[in-house]
């Protein structure tokens, strides 16, 4: 509790910070009104044009908060497409986006978590896997695969497959790489002491790995989780970017740079960093809990 | 279908080979790259097999062969894509982004107060999806290199400044004890003792970052740049379908992924070449 403090005054000089900026950056853009209009400016109409315009270069934090409010709570409740008014959640709204987002995040952090654990398996168990898979998926990583993201998505696309899918194979790709990692670690964690005792118990290697080497590497299959969730959410966002998507937090991106609307791209911006905050601390809080039922962290 | 069956052959024959070399000379050195060469080659051979077996269109993908002919024929477009995105977009924002993160690093070191506060925000920061930040940087940096690098830059500073920070508390309080008994000044501790202590984590966060600058060099350019680049010219290849053009790009990419990662590994080996980690590979 006692990094409370340090914290907030980080986040507090940060604020500060974006204030500052917000002000620098804008300034021109006043002055160039001013001067078309012909009228002289002060320093406070200066400070009070640059927190308010609408298209500013940097928003004020407050107009970013403003947004976000706009563009989930009033949308919802107030608007005509918001889910009190229709049934169903708006497309102008984040929440309807960040849905978007969420479940193609969630479906291929499934796949690629079962993939990373399943090859991991298969590397523990077979000395040719090991040799052979292992130096192609490190080097599978060193691939740049989140910048040809939209071209698998428009592929895909052209061959009939659309909506959560092709997402979903970005967001696999990219997480099944610490998965497979963490894992192959925690398989081999035991060490040979607690091999030694198995096998004179004369267990299978199919109970060897489900007595020993599986509980023993849940802490690092947690480790990776979050390592893996948050790149999973990235590979979404991404893979939301090529024009023909019109949803998701990454097309609000996409459109709002299009049409230089910054607040937007700056609320959908913080809605991406609430999203992956709030999964890391859901995975840690499983974690907590998986982990105090299995006696390891008391 | 004569394509097909013999690529899938092929891939039984490659496993048995690979399954008894590792058998039986595991330890051999060279085997040990002979396998998964053999294995990469096989992954090229059944896509060029089941591509040109099922008669799968070029539009959708294009056989590793056709896309090898394309990248001979059009050398001088990706030099140029080359040094636009990677010599002068990602080197540069790397370069620059480790930078500052060291010095960072070496700053807050001091303050015990802005370490507590910093390293959450920095974690948090890490696994935020950075690259949402394009399309302002683009915005602010105008299309050309300049605002890739100003991506690149962001992207790879947190990672490395949180690996460096650990970096910098790895000595022992018997190892600072020693230093201060031979009365060095605190730059003397940190130049010969913190410093390269914490070289093992900072080279952690250098390979991270490798990959991260290529991937945001890149991204950026979808949010705008000028008639070059690889990122240009993925998503312009791609709207005119000339995916055996795009292949090429990936294959660029992924070669220049690799060898920069290769190189900071490879200056990793020298400069940490006491650690436990690079010992044991002899």
């Amino acid at each position: 509790m006692k990094s409370v403090l340090p914290i907030l005054t980080v986040l507090m000089a940060l604020v500060v910070l974006w204030y500052g900026a917000t002000v620098l950056l804008n300034a021109q853009w006043t002055r160039d009104q001013a001067a078309r209009a012909g009228v002289e400016v002060g320093f406070s109409e200066i400070l009070r044009d640059t927190l308010s315009q609408t298209r500013p270069k940097l928003p004020a934090p407050h107009q970013v908060v403003a947004e976000l409010w706009q563009s989930t709570w009033m949308e919802e409740v107030y608007g005509r497409r918001g889910i009190v008014q229709s049934g169903t959640l708006s497309n102008r709204s984040l929440i309807y986006h960040g849905w978007v987002t969420l479940s193609a995040t969630m479906l291929g952090f499934a796949f690629g978590t079962g993939l990373g654990i399943l090859l991991a398996v298969g590397i523990v168990h077979s000395k040719a896997m090991d040799l052979s898979v292992m130096p192609w998926a490190i080097a599978s990583q060193t691939v740049p695969i989140l910048a040809i993201a939209p071209m698998v998505i428009v592929v895909l696309a052209s061959i009939g497959i659309k909506g959560l899918i092709p997402k979903a194979i970005i967001a696999a790709y990219l997480s099944f790489f610490p998965v497979l990692v963490g894992m192959v670690k925690g398989f081999r964690a035991p060490d040979a002491m607690q091999l030694d005792l198995l096998k004179t118990y004369n267990a299978s290697r199919v109970g060897t790995f489900w007595r020993l080497r599986l509980p023993s590497s849940v802490p690092y299959l947690f480790a990776s989780l979050k390592v893996g969730i948050a790149a999973a959410l990235v590979g979404t966002i991404v893979g939301e970017l090529p024009a023909g998507a019109s949803a998701g937090l990454g097309a609000r991106l996409l459109s709002g740079s299009y049409y230089g609307q910054t607040i937007q791209i700056w609320a959908a911006l913080l809605a991406a960093a609430t999203l992956a905050a709030g999964l890391v601390m859901i995975v840690g809080a499983v974690e907590r809990v998986v982990l105090g039922r299995m006696g390891m962290r008391a | 279908m004569i394509w097909a069956w013999g690529a899938l052959a092929f891939w039984l024959a490659a496993t048995l080979v690979n399954g008894w070399l590792a058998q039986n000379h595991g330890r051999n050195r060279a085997v040990r790259l002979f396998i998964p060469a053999l294995f990469g080659v096989t992954l090229l051979l059944i896509w060029e097999g089941m591509v040109r077996g099922l008669g799968v269109s070029p539009v959708i993908l294009p056989p590793p062969s056709m896309i090898g002919s394309r990248i001979a024929e059009s050398l001088p477009v990706l030099w140029v894509d080359f040094s636009q995105t990677i010599l002068k977009g990602a080197l540069s924002g790397y370069l620059i982004g480790c930078g500052a993160a060291v010095a960072v690093a070496v700053l807050i070191d001091r303050s015990p107060f802005l370490q507590r506060g910093l390293l959450p925000v920095g974690n948090f920061v890490a696994a935020l999806p950075i690259v949402g930040i394009a399309p302002i940087l683009v915005m602010w940096f105008g299309f050309d290199w300049q605002s890739k690098s100003a991506v690149v830059v962001v992207m790879v500073f947190f990672p490395v400044l949180v690996n460096m920070v650990a970096g910098l508390k790895a000595t022992d309080v018997l190892q600072r004890d020693q230093m201060a008994t031979w009365s060095a000044s605190y730059w003397q501790g940190l130049a010969k003792m913190r410093f390269p202590a914490a070289m093992p984590f900072l080279f952690n966060g250098l390979k991270i970052a490798t990959t991260l600058a290529l991937i945001g060099a890149i991204v950026a350019e979808f949010f705008g740049s000028p008639t070059r680049g690889m990122g240009f010219r993925i998503s312009t290849a791609v709207g005119q379908l000339d995916l055996p053009l795009v292949w090429a790009e990936i294959a660029v990419a992924a070669l220049a992924g690799s060898a920069f990662y290769g190189l900071v590994a490879l200056i990793e080996k020298g400069v940490t070449f006491w650690h436990p980690s690079q010992r044991g590979r002899a």
